[in-house]
């Protein structure tokens, strides 16, 4: 899905394919999308990054027929009572890769499938754990945002994976309004349904057995952020994030986990410089057209997929700032 | 297709909505099927007047692959300016095909002319001018976007609302006797398109769109624009004029909402 497509971020069919192989060249020396006949999904492995909890690291691409769409961070973590997904996939056969590799490890119900935002690389997976009947749990905002961009996501992921592994579009059984907290008997996690930031619909959970941040897409670490809410909303956010006391965060692009002080801080810095750089802009009656090639570049060898993302945040800041 | 016709009622931006999903992809047309799509549209807005091809009188700029599907920037230039009178401008493959007629009046200086209009599918994007002897030319952009008309706004109906009818107007230069000076107009207003799904009621929000802004210097008349679904939620318009006065800009929706606000030219002598 492409750059130009009305709130599609996540779904770029036509990714440099050398820059696929030089990423994964990168790790172990071959390049495992030429594996005949496996998604990708199913090299990558699960790290086991606190007790109990599992994440799969999502390379930094877009959605292709070799990847599956396995581009965002999944895992699951395991409680007492049960299994919690803390993020679905990007397709059907993403969330039956991660489906397999839970019942590698345990036989416990798989009684929760959290979906943390309303974009496809991270909604998905979810049609994958139908069977097993859980309590699918978002934002209160992401019926409503499925029931307008669903069908849309799901034509654009069968166009580049097929029908048969884009999936269908799971609904939230439970919408989150503030907070929540589901118990899995020896660990509870707490969520929190933010205001409109990297979209209308993000959730965040903190597990108490790990004391890990699960922030969905609020955070993305070395993968541009992309901006699909508010600009303004996500800074304030931010420092809302800061303030949950939690030290390690599993983002929902980058690293399985990392420190949260310091992933903070890049990302409050490429937004920082979006937001003042695009006021400049509009002050000095730059326009927007302009405005898309000259703001925040900065930022470009810092972050992977800066050209496919920068000048459409440049196009969203614009609209949200012209007004203040 | 008439600017008149796009009054839909809820029912039939509905079906649109639902045809436009279904056509979503939009990409794999063949440039015979997009050339007999033009014929079609331009026969019903201008019926059976010849359009002659130009490569001076009128040109389109986009960009090739919109950033944002519901946000995309065009600009039309017209050096020429003293010869045209109006301009067109149709998205052949949206929805609602006739975007917007700007009919230009003495206080006008339509050399350049930026708006910010929703593409809905990969499509051809044309400006026909009309000359003031009543000859028409076109020029054609090819754009890649899809979805933008039927994007939601990412917020309430009643938040998207909020303070419709606003209005600022930002001058660049100062104004110089026979001097043009830029303006750019801003108009808060979503210009719902009939086929965005409320986000809190799920039903599609009723279209309702700006349908005409008349701009005035003085007693002079730099342009009236017929508007349409097409363009962009909270319209961005920046265009050239030879002040004469005060600028006042007048503003009506298609369920009868109407503003008006002044404003007043920075002047070289102050």
């Amino acid at each position: 899905m492409r750059a130009g497509d009305a709130a599609a971020p996540g779904l770029e069919a036509r990714a440099a394919l050398s820059r696929r192989r030089a990423l994964l060249t990168a790790f172990g020396g071959f390049c495992l999308c030429c594996l005949p006949g496996r998604p990708r999904a199913e090299a990558l492995a699960l790290e086991e990054v606190g007790p109990g909890v599992f994440v799969r690291r999502g390379p930094n691409a877009e959605a292709s027929p070799d990847n599956a769409d396995a581009i965002a961070n999944t895992g699951f973590i395991v409680g007492r009572d049960g299994v919690l997904v803390t993020e679905s996939g990007g397709s059907l056969a993403d969330g039956q890769w991660l489906r397999s590799e839970i019942r590698k490890r345990t036989d416990k119900p798989i009684r929760h499938v959290v979906m943390s935002h309303v974009h496809p690389d991270h909604c998905f997976g979810a049609a994958a754990f139908a069977e097993d009947g859980p309590t699918f749990i978002g934002h209160h905002a992401l019926g409503a945002a499925l029931e307008a961009r669903g069908e849309y996501y799901r034509k654009r992921l069968a166009d580049v994976l097929g029908a048969d592994k884009a999936g269908s579009v799971v609904y939230p059984t439970l919408g989150v309004t503030e907070g929540a907290v589901i118990d899995l008997g020896d660990r509870t996690l707490r969520f929190t349904a933010h205001p409109s930031a990297h979209t209308p619909t993000d959730l965040s959970m903190i597990d108490s057995g790990s004391g890990l941040l699960f922030t969905g897409d609020l955070l993305s670490v070395g993968r541009i952020p992309s901006l699909d809410g508010s600009l303004n909303g996500w800074l304030k956010e931010i420092d809302r994030l800061k303030g949950f006391g939690a030290a390690r965060a599993v983002p929902g692009h980058g690293p399985v986990s990392v420190d949260l002080a310091p992933a903070l801080a890049d990302l409050a810095r490429y937004l920082g410089t979006l937001r003042d750089e695009t006021r400049r802009a509009i002050a000095a009656d730059v326009p927007i057209e302009k405005a898309v090639g000259t703001v925040a570049q900065s930022e470009r060898a810092k972050w992977d997929l800066f050209d496919d993302y920068n000048a459409r945040n440049v196009t969203v800041a614009y609209k949200e700032l012209e007004w203040e | 297709m008439t600017l008149a016709t796009k009054l839909a009622p809820l029912a039939v931006s509905v079906a649109l909505a639902a045809s436009g999903v279904a056509h979503a992809a939009g990409s794999s047309d063949s440039d015979a099927e997009r050339e007999a799509r033009w014929r079609d549209v331009a026969a019903s807005i201008f019926k059976d007047r010849t359009i002659q091809p130009t490569e001076t009188l009128v040109k389109v700029e986009a960009p090739k692959r919109a950033e944002d599907a519901a946000l995309v920037p065009i600009t039309l230039t017209m050096p020429e300016k003293d010869r045209v009178q109006a301009v067109h401008l149709v998205i052949d493959d949206n929805p609602s095909p006739y975007a917007a007629h700007f009919r230009f009046g003495p206080a006008a200086d339509p050399s350049e002319l930026r708006l910010r209009v929703r593409v809905n599918n990969y499509t051809n994007i044309h400006a026909v001018a009309e000359t003031k002897d009543g000859a028409l030319y076109e020029a054609t952009k090819f754009v890649k976007a899809s979805g933008g008309c039927s994007a939601p706004m990412g917020m309430s109906d009643e938040e998207a609302m909020k303070g419709m009818g606003e209005m600022r107007m930002k001058f660049a230069g100062e104004a110089q006797a026979g001097k043009p000076v830029e303006a750019t107009l801003m108009i808060r207003h979503p210009n719902f398109s009939g086929m965005q799904m409320n986000q809190v009621t799920r039903d599609y929000t009723p279209a309702r769109y700006i349908n005409t802004v008349t701009v005035d210097t003085g007693n002079r008349n730099v342009f009236v624009m017929d508007g349409d679904i097409s363009i962009a939620s909270n319209p961005v318009i920046n265009f050239a004029f030879l002040p004469a006065g005060p600028v006042k800009v007048t503003a009506t929706d298609n369920q009868g909402g109407r503003w008006e606000h002044s404003f007043t030219v920075p002047s070289a002598s102050n």
